[in-house]
């Protein structure tokens, strides 16, 4: 195997520079993971423009980015331990125990084992992310128009299944966002489509108008709307350091996580989310003989903080090799990357290695300055969940219209950030996620160029989406998946209803 | 301190009227345009002028340059027309793909004759290639095997149906008999996508520029045919046949140049014409445009506004041809 990416890497992360940026980035990360209203994709959306504004080279910014996405992961679970109200998405597990155990005074413990956690998942996702990315980058070449779409469809199936509570909003929200990403020049024909004759939206809907619209104004009106009424902050934070009993204890269910959170984050369309999800449920299968789960066992806060972290680097292996998103916020960062007119795909290892071998490299050191700020700074980053919203909100209202201004300069982009803020809202409201509209009108992109092409390269015969064994693979993999939460739902009612005949059985002799 | 604000005013005002009266003196400060993002075509353009003109110290101050994406230029060339009509410090880059939408009405209602046109400071040139292991060998081969069985070659291309690199293509078919529009055209993204389904077989013919595919056939990934140019190209490519002496007359020059707006002056006009002209022949400019991978396309003034508004004519006529 050719690491040769990887030292390339450490050459271009090592510099003074681009230290001090991934150190920063890790640091912002935290903060903007510990606060309950923004997790990463909002803080990576709202840095991005100004990253690129700054002038800042690619690998850099991409660097930045990531020092904010691991370090968003590590920090979600402060509030989550802290307050009970999750950071974000991936941290919602970590608050059933992770709560529990600071109601019982060691909240200083809980942070530090979730910490070490984070730090032991972080560096298994990353070493998978730098051992796979070039083995799936050396498979991608057998990827063509045809295999590329079938991916799509894998990817939308594990989409629907996965992300969010309810398929069918979940899949509303990516027809949403196939349905957005059809404005503009159409890329195989050169037509223009639903631009109304207006030049400015020839190129399509900005991604940065669309992700800043979705996730910074539509989040800024929603706490606006819900005016702060968090949990009480835990003031006692206890001892703050980990045990060696719950160290030990925690080994294997961290190995465990890391790898499971791994290969969730590699699948398409899966995040932080389900992955601590599984993870947790896993070791509360395997683990909880006693009960103790979800009444603050160490297990059960360092599975989700593990695989949470694991997710994060494995969602950049088919991003960077593929080209194609593992997650919302991965689909920001290929955004980054399109911004600079860098082209995702298997030919990024070889063509632009500094950038590839950069993030890998820099998600190491990332990590060890994370686990480095975590462990002992963590009473700092507590003092964040108490930062009243009449600072927040203006802050992301203005960090917004200033990003979507200097990346486009165009006043039409600042409204249609706006509308698409307003839009976002009042899904929100409707309980739709954001997420999938992202991830639809990225992969939507991508999917709707590639039938076209490959059946451009057929001549029309149908036939080539299922013709070679890559694709075939990937027609049984998206049906399966497709299928399966179906099928554990039914299994899941059954074993249910046995159990409720069970307790119904057990009462009369309580 | 009030004394020195107004020294500092008079000054100002000295230079004001000073710099309208003497047309010929350079602007205060110069901008270009690029119609798209950093690290494009239009990029490229604008820094090879910027950082020349600057190294020759025929502007006192660094250009700027800033970017208005959308419509491959489309909405910078209406912004110029509407907005900046008379603005003297600014330039803005094009390339024969403008000329190529101007052609196809794409730029919206305005025509080639809507701008002035500058000056063209460099050139690529258009390229067929095949895989390092396609059993073609020239462009003659090509032809011959394509007018047979034309379904056989799915071609590729770093832009949509009407692109440059889609006519390229196109103006391959139609030397085979074939008819453009039945091409198995396949739009992709940029020389680096084209290369990697060239590589995994996707696609069996690519179409492209001089620049973006040398490094790739130097390293052997692919073979580059012919390319589109009047005499052969100089460097690695000595060896390269043109399309011409293999019989086949097309030529595809990718010319890299700038444009004014309507209603800056013939004095300004001037101005910027013989700047360009004298930044030509200096050794810091030749060394910028070979580090952009351009090859020499020095045409300035007048001759370079014939060569754009013959341009789109003739892509006119190409697309009408072609059944767009």
């Amino acid at each position: 195997m050719n690491l040769d990416y990887l030292w390339t890497g450490f050459a271009v992360a090592l510099t003074p520079t681009n230290l001090l940026i991934g150190f920063v980035g890790a640091f912002l990360g935290t903060l903007i993971g510990a606060l309950p209203a923004i997790g990463p994709i909002n803080g990576i959306a709202l840095l991005l423009p100004i990253a690129y504004t700054m002038g800042l080279p690619p690998e850099s910014t991409m660097i930045l980015l990531a020092g904010i996405y691991c370090g968003a992961e590590y920090g979600g679970r402060i509030s989550s331990i802290l307050l009970n109200v999750p950071g974000d998405a991936g941290a919602v597990m970590t608050a059933l125990d992770g709560n529990p155990l600071a109601k019982q005074g060691r909240a200083g413990e809980a942070l530090a084992i979730s910490g070490l956690a984070s730090f032991f998942g972080g560096t298994v996702g990353t070493i998978g992310l730098a051992l796979f990315a070039p083995a799936l980058a050396a498979l991608a070449i057998g990827f063509g128009p045809a295999e590329y779409f079938v991916l799509m469809v894998f990817a939308f199936a594990t989409l629907g299944s996965m992300v969010g509570s309810d398929p069918v909003k979940t899949l509303i929200g990516c027809t949403l966002g196939l349905m957005l990403a059809t404005v503009g020049l159409d890329p195989t024909s050169g037509a223009y489509r639903f631009t109304f004759d207006e030049p400015e939206l020839g190129d399509g809907i900005e991604f940065v108008v669309l992700v800043i619209g979705l996730f910074s104004i539509s989040e800024a009106i929603n706490i606006l709307e819900h005016q702060s009424k968090g949990g009480e902050i835990i003031k006692v934070l206890g001892r703050s350091l980990a045990r060696l009993e719950d160290i030990s204890k925690c080994v294997w269910t961290v190995v465990r996580s890391s790898v499971i959170g791994f290969v969730v984050g590699v699948l398409p369309g899966t995040g932080a989310s389900v992955a601590s999800a599984i993870a947790y449920m896993t070791e509360k299968r395997i683990n909880d003989r006693d009960g103790t789960f979800g009444k603050g066992d160490v297990r059960g806060l360092a599975a989700p903080e593990a695989a949470n972290n694991a997710t994060a680097a494995g969602a950049f292996v088919p991003m960077l090799t593929l080209g194609v998103p593992g997650s919302g916020t991965t689909a920001v960062m290929l955004g980054a990357l399109m911004l600079y007119n860098i082209q995702p795909g298997p030919q990024l290892l070889t063509e632009r290695p500094e950038i590839v071998g950069g993030l890998v490299a820099s998600m190491f050191i990332g990590n060890l300055i994370l686990l480095a700020l975590n462990l002992p700074l963590v009473k700092i980053f507590a003092r964040v969940l108490t930062l009243p919203n009449w600072i927040l909100v203006p802050s992301i209202l203005v960090l917004s219209v200033v990003g979507v201004y200097s990346t486009h300069s165009s006043v039409l982009s600042i409204l249609l950030m706006l509308g698409i803020g307003v839009a976002g809202w009042m899904l929100r409201k409707l309980d739709f996620e954001m997420a999938p509209i992202i991830l639809g009108f990225v992969l939507g992109k991508v999917m709707e160029v590639n039938l076209r092409n490959a059946l451009a390269i057929s001549g029309g015969d149908l036939a080539i989406l299922w013709s070679s064994t890559i694709s075939q693979v990937l027609w049984v993999m998206a049906i399966g998946i497709a299928v399966l939460p179906w099928f554990l739902a039914r299994r899941m009612k059954r074993l249910r209803a046995i159990e409720a005949k069970a307790e119904a059985a057990d009462l009369p002799e309580d | 301190m009030p004394i020195f604000t107004r020294k500092t005013k008079m000054l100002t005002c000295a230079m004001v009227l000073f710099g309208a009266t003497t047309a010929f003196a350079a602007p205060e400060k110069t901008e270009c345009l690029a119609g798209a993002k950093p690290g494009g075509g239009f990029d490229l353009t604008c820094r090879l002028a910027a950082n020349s003109l600057l190294a020759t110290k025929a502007i006192p101050v660094p250009m700027q340059v800033t970017y208005m994406e959308g419509g491959v230029g489309a909405v910078a060339y209406n912004h110029v027309i509407s907005k900046r009509a008379d603005d003297a410090s600014l330039i803005t880059a094009a390339s024969s793909g403008s000329a190529l939408l101007i052609a196809q009405g794409k730029f919206g209602k305005y025509d080639a004759s809507a701008v002035r046109w500058l000056a063209g400071l460099g050139a690529d040139y258009g390229v067929l290639v095949v895989a390092a292991n396609s059993p073609i060998k020239s462009l003659k081969d090509l032809v011959a095997a394509y007018s047979k069985t034309p379904n056989d070659f799915p071609i590729g291309g770093g832009g949509a149906v009407g692109s440059q690199d889609w006519m390229k293509a196109a103006l391959m078919a139609k030397a085979a008999g074939q008819a453009p529009k039945s091409m198995r055209y396949v739009a992709l993204e940029g020389g680096g996508a084209v290369v990697t389904a060239l590589e995994g077989g996707h696609i069996k013919i690519a179409s492209g520029d001089a620049a973006e595919m040398v490094a790739h056939h130097t390293a052997g990934k692919i073979r580059i045919l012919a390319v589109m140019s009047k005499e052969r190209l100089p460097g690695v490519l000595k060896d390269v046949p043109t399309a011409k002496e293999q019989g086949i007359d097309v030529d595809w020059t990718v010319w890299r140049g700038f444009y004014v707006g309507p209603n800056v002056s013939d004095a300004d006009y001037a101005w910027w014409s013989k700047t360009f002209e004298k930044l030509s022949t200096t050794p810091e400019f030749i060394a910028e445009r070979e580090a952009r991978g351009l090859f020499p396309f020095t045409t300035i003034g007048k001759a370079f506004d014939d060569r754009v508004k013959a341009d789109v004519a003739r892509f006119k006529a190409l697309a009408a041809e072609a059944g767009l």
